[in-house]
């Protein structure tokens, strides 16, 4: 697929997010399936770093937190609208994806992880100690109207998160199918074999923790709209970086279709579990998920039509 | 012009009083090394001596304590691998490191995408045809025999266009036929004009492929000169079967 159908395809996915709000559905599928795509474009996001190049990132909830308070304090401060919050939280994503890369990328393996997991509880505990950004108490957005085409809040809710999620996947599908995607997975595959074949390893990884950074807070800017209200336990919630590493691991690391995949599972049982039992169960299932596919399915779904016929299937031929 | 600096012209590797340590132990303890442009040097010795060491800090993967590396009469001491690789330094790795999850063409497209042309297809069959892998291109590296995984490391080293080739070990845990099959490549490559340094514990492959031989004992240089000179050495002959060897 040449990048101008890429994008092609991602607009027309946009496109057909406009026409969503008029199909006779209940208002309550709009507000599932906005959590759906966000864990598409969270789990999207984390792949870059975490799927292709192989540095396992603890802490996506750092930089989704991140982008959620960017856009309510600058909500607040200046009324920016969502798609300016959108733009300015991504900015700020790569910011602290760039920095934290630039300090902790040049360690490998575990230490990299406890890191980006360390990242998580300072900006929380930071949060916790702004007045401004209302402290533990939270901060309530009162956010202006949506355009009347959509027909209420969550309905356009939704076709922003769709719109982040498609850029999303759209970058994604950029990254794997260029010279970066080639030298993020030669770096997953060995390191110093990479180094010596003439890819600059830092500078490339560093990029990429920029791009999911940026990527993760755009996912987290517009929830503050979505919910009316931030707080720090919910922005930095324990459920969005494991389920951005839970669902990329469940759909497939090595492609962008694996996370999209993992995150509309996942992401949709979570919802069916939250209406029909409980919303407790989701850390459970995913859990439950996790140890199943670790058994029956390693690689992920994307693996599964690509695994060896068993020996009964050969001996029976 | 003077000699000494026509033999300056001609030196593409110059190590210079390389050390080394890992804690208290010393791996290389001033090790000079010197390739010249299309030259073909062995390095032997035993386990342990610092062979691996010393091509690693050749290469850039480890910083040595203390010395200098010149490349083509830069120094590279501070460089980092890729910076090197650019410059025209390539290796191999003993045990194959192989781009896994990446075809055997996108394993070539790897460095290609540092030091191609614009027809990088093009420069990455060629090179997949000069060892022999050229149907394999779109088979997954993983799927590789050993001397397919031995052929892949030579390609991907060969993609960008080296001046030098380290190839540490390129031939252990072939067959007789299969080193033969790899020896040939290797003197293909530095007909060429690549110059190699081969580092091997299978003699009579680094005996009948090098011009030259540097032969390291507990990480110093403890011989050098021809493989017949080398092999002769009374020292040399110590360090590989022990004192009753001299007698």
């Amino acid at each position: 697929m040449r990048p101008a159908a890429a994008f092609g395809i991602a607009a027309l996915v946009v496109a057909a997010g406009l026409l969503a709000p008029k199909l006779p559905v209940n208002t309550y599928y709009f507000y599932a399936g906005y959590v759906v795509l966000q864990f598409v474009a969270v789990a999207t996001a984390w792949n870059v770093l975490g799927g292709y190049g192989g540095y396992i990132n603890f802490g996506a909830a750092a930089f989704f937190g991140a982008g959620a308070y960017a856009a309510a304090g600058l909500f607040k401060a200046f009324g920016l609208p969502l798609p300016l919050q959108i733009m300015a939280a991504a900015g700020v994503g790569v910011a602290l994806g760039a920095a934290m890369g630039y300090l902790t990328l040049r360690v490998q393996g575990v230490y990299f992880a406890i890191a980006t997991l360390s990242l998580v509880v300072v900006l929380e505990t930071l949060v916790h100690n702004v007045e401004y950004l209302g402290g533990a108490r939270g901060l309530a957005i009162l956010a202006p109207p949506a355009p009347a085409w959509f027909g209420g809040r969550t309905q356009f809710a939704f076709f922003v998160m769709l719109a982040v999620a498609a850029a999303s996947v759209l970058a994604a599908w950029l990254i794997e199918n260029s010279w970066i995607g080639r030298g993020l997975r030669a770096i997953r595959a060995s390191e110093s074999a990479a180094e010596c074949a003439g890819v600059p390893t830092l500078k490339l990884k560093i990029l990429a923790c920029a791009v999911s950074g940026g990527l993760l807070a755009a996912a987290g800017a517009p929830y503050p709209y979505y919910a009316s209200y931030i707080e720090p336990g919910t922005a930095f919630s324990l459920t969005v970086g494991l389920n951005a590493i839970a669902m990329p691991l469940i759909g497939g690391t090595r492609s962008w279709a694996g996370p999209v995949m993992g995150a509309v599972l996942l992401g949709t049982l979570q919802q069916v579990a939250t209406v029909t039992i409980s919303s407790e169960l989701n850390v459970l299932l995913v859990g439950l998920a996790l140890i199943a596919f670790v058994a029956a399915a390693p690689n992920g779904l994307l693996s599964l039509p690509r695994r060896p016929r068993s020996k009964d299937a050969i001996r029976h031929d | 012009m003077t000699d000494s600096i026509v033999t300056m012209t001609h030196i593409i590797v110059a190590a210079r009083g390389v050390e080394k340590s890992f804690g208290a132990v010393k791996a290389l303890r001033g090790v000079d090394l010197t390739l010249r442009e299309g030259e073909r040097l062995g390095i032997i010795g035993p386990n342990g001596s610092g062979k691996t060491t010393l091509i690693d800090c050749i290469a850039g993967v480890l910083g040595p304590d203390r010395g200098e590396i010149r490349l083509a009469g830069r120094d590279v001491t501070r460089l980092p691998p890729h910076r090197r690789a650019r410059l025209g330094l390539a290796r191999t790795f003993q045990i194959p490191q192989p781009f896994k999850g990446m075809t055997v063409l996108e394993n070539l497209l790897v460095p290609l995408d540092y030091s191609g042309g614009p027809d990088r297809l093009g420069q990455a069959l060629a090179v997949l045809r000069s060892v022999g892998l050229d149907r394999r291109r779109d088979d997954p590296a993983e799927a590789l025999s050993q001397l397919e995984l031995r052929k892949l490391e030579l390609a991907r080293a060969l993609a960008g266009s080296p001046r030098v080739l380290i190839a540490d070990e390129a031939m252990a845990g072939l067959s007789e036929a299969e080193i033969d099959e790899v020896l040939k490549i290797l003197f293909r490559l530095n007909e060429s004009g690549i110059a190699i340094i081969m580092i091997e514990h299978i003699m009579h492959a680094v005996m009948r492929f090098s011009e030259r031989i540097q032969c390291l004992e507990t990480g110093r240089v403890i011989a050098e000169g021809t493989p017949a000179a080398v092999a002769a050495d009374p020292v040399v002959q110590r360090v590989y079967f022990g004192e009753q060897a001299r007698r």
